[in-house]
């Protein structure tokens, strides 16, 4: 219960981080991802499952309040927290370059779909200048910002699976 | 117990499900207003989060700016002293042609006035978190009588037309996000184009114009661009921007350019918004001329 509490503040956290604060940091208009962070770092930590519902509840919010469309960032996100889930196995907590590489990655299907999904179907078919003018500035900002955000999340990650095998234990 | 109830369903299931849902929710917005509930959810939750950074911030930045210093003030007084002049000036040469104006419509019947248009005040508390569109969230929805299409201004410029209301905040589409339209007119010639948003000038805080009669008159840099009488859904004279470059398409039938928004798009704080939309205008106008005809 207390994970899902800490799990959903950490998604209205960087919900309301990225369209307030962090549009005061922006760098040449280009402002970081941060449910892209939350949503595949949860994934690598903890699984499909919660990946794939943390980005779903990311990506509702996100349609709700910045889409045109209701549920088109529901899916993507949901996807991207369900394949960074399948990248559990291979996650040690001291290693950075794998969730740097997955963010990403992440980032960079993320700002492909948007573009596939919205605007080569209006007819602008100019993929590099999306490319180098939003998708790569993006990725780099997000990138940076991820250094310091996966510390905290893992941080918090962390706290909670030891509060848990302590509780765990004390049944047994 | 625990890790049984995980082993129950495979994850790859509550994928399918949620891309169905997903798609669900894609299909239902053609039918029905799908964001309703949900909306009314962030309502209550999200949107005073956001109003109450939105109030730290404001405070933040009053705090800063009174550190500012006494010479700069002046500079600044001097400035806008001038421009009091300057526009005093205007006034009194632009009020001589407002009685010639007031004469002339009297004489041909028009009484309607386009510039006093009812407007409230509100703030901007939050902005599009993706890099892809441009609006914002304002702090004053259905409760405080805005609805849908209604046009929003900042300083003396268009901003933009709410798109989304909730019970205690409104979604603004601003004038430079891509899928914006809008229908304007040469302040000068009278002639109409198209205003037309653009993400790939959306960093340069310029906007393209388009579909402007290639004829007689000249348009120059740094003439005026309003929204035309024609648009169905701004009204009609709100001042949009300035030319700031103009060419002629390679048909010769139309021009082409970019328009200098008048609105600093980057620092929006407070903004106003028009209480009438053209619709209501429209109603207005067609119950006047069905009363005058069953006179």
């Amino acid at each position: 219960m207390k994970r899902k509490i800490v799990t959903v503040l950490v998604i209205v956290i960087c919900f309301l981080l990225q369209c307030t604060v962090f549009h005061a940091l922006a760098f040449g208009s280009i402002r970081p991802n941060l449910l892209i962070i939350a949503t595949s770092a949860f994934g690598f930590m903890r699984g499909k499952k919660t990946g794939m519902l943390v980005g779903f509840l990311s990506g509702i919010m996100a349609d709700v309040f910045w889409g045109s469309s209701l549920g088109l960032y529901a899916l993507i996100y949901t996807l991207i927290g369900y394949l960074n889930g399948c990248f559990r196995r291979l996650f040690f907590d001291d290693d950075i370059k794998l969730p740097l590489a997955l963010i990403a990655a992440s980032e960079m299907i993320y700002g492909t779909f948007i573009y596939f999904c919205i605007f080569m179907l209006q007819g602008e078919f100019n993929f590099l200048f999306y490319l180098a003018h939003i998708i790569l500035p993006e990725l780099i900002y997000t990138i940076l910002v991820t250094l310091v955000l996966y510390q905290v999340i893992l941080h918090i990650n962390r706290g909670l699976e030891t509060e848990e095998q302590r509780s765990a234990s004390k049944f047994v | 117990m625990k890790i049984k109830n995980q082993n129950t369903v495979p994850s790859k299931y509550i994928l399918f499900i949620l891309v169905i849902v997903c798609g669900a929710l894609l299909i239902s917005e053609r039918f029905v207003d799908g964001g309703g509930p949900l909306r009314w959810i962030g309502n209550y939750t999200v949107v005073p989060m956001q109003k109450g950074i939105n109030y730290v911030g404001r405070w933040m930045s009053d705090f800063t700016e009174n550190f500012s210093t006494l010479e700069e003030m002046k500079q600044k007084n001097e400035e806008l002293q001038s421009k009091v002049d300057n526009l005093t000036i205007e006034n009194t040469r632009l009020r001589q042609e407002q009685y010639e104006l007031e004469r002339l419509q009297e004489l041909y019947k028009l009484d309607r006035n386009y510039g006093d248009y009812e407007k409230v005040g509100a703030h901007v508390i939050a902005n599009n978190g993706t890099n892809w569109f441009s609006s914002f969230t304002i702090d004053k929805g259905s409760n405080e009588g805005i609805r849908e299409n209604m046009n929003v201004l900042a300083g003396s410029g268009l901003a933009g037309i709410v798109t989304e209301v909730g019970p205690d905040y409104a979604q603004v589409r601003s004038i430079i996000a891509d899928e914006s339209n809008v229908s304007g007119m040469i302040l000068s010639t009278s002639d109409l184009c198209v205003v037309r948003g653009d993400l790939q000038l959306m960093d340069d805080g310029r906007i393209r114009f388009e579909k402007l009669p290639n004829n007689d008159n000249t348009v120059e840099v740094g003439d005026q661009v309003v929204t035309s009488h024609i648009s169905s859904r701004f009204l009609q004279g709100l001042f949009i921007g300035y030319v700031s470059e103009i060419n002629v398409d390679a048909n010769n039938l139309t021009r082409s350019g970019y328009i200098t928004p008048a609105v600093d798009f980057s620092e929006l704080q407070e903004v106003l918004v028009i209480t009438s939309t053209k619709q209501d205008m429209i109603d207005a106008g067609k119950k006047a001329a069905d009363s005058n005809e069953g006179e």
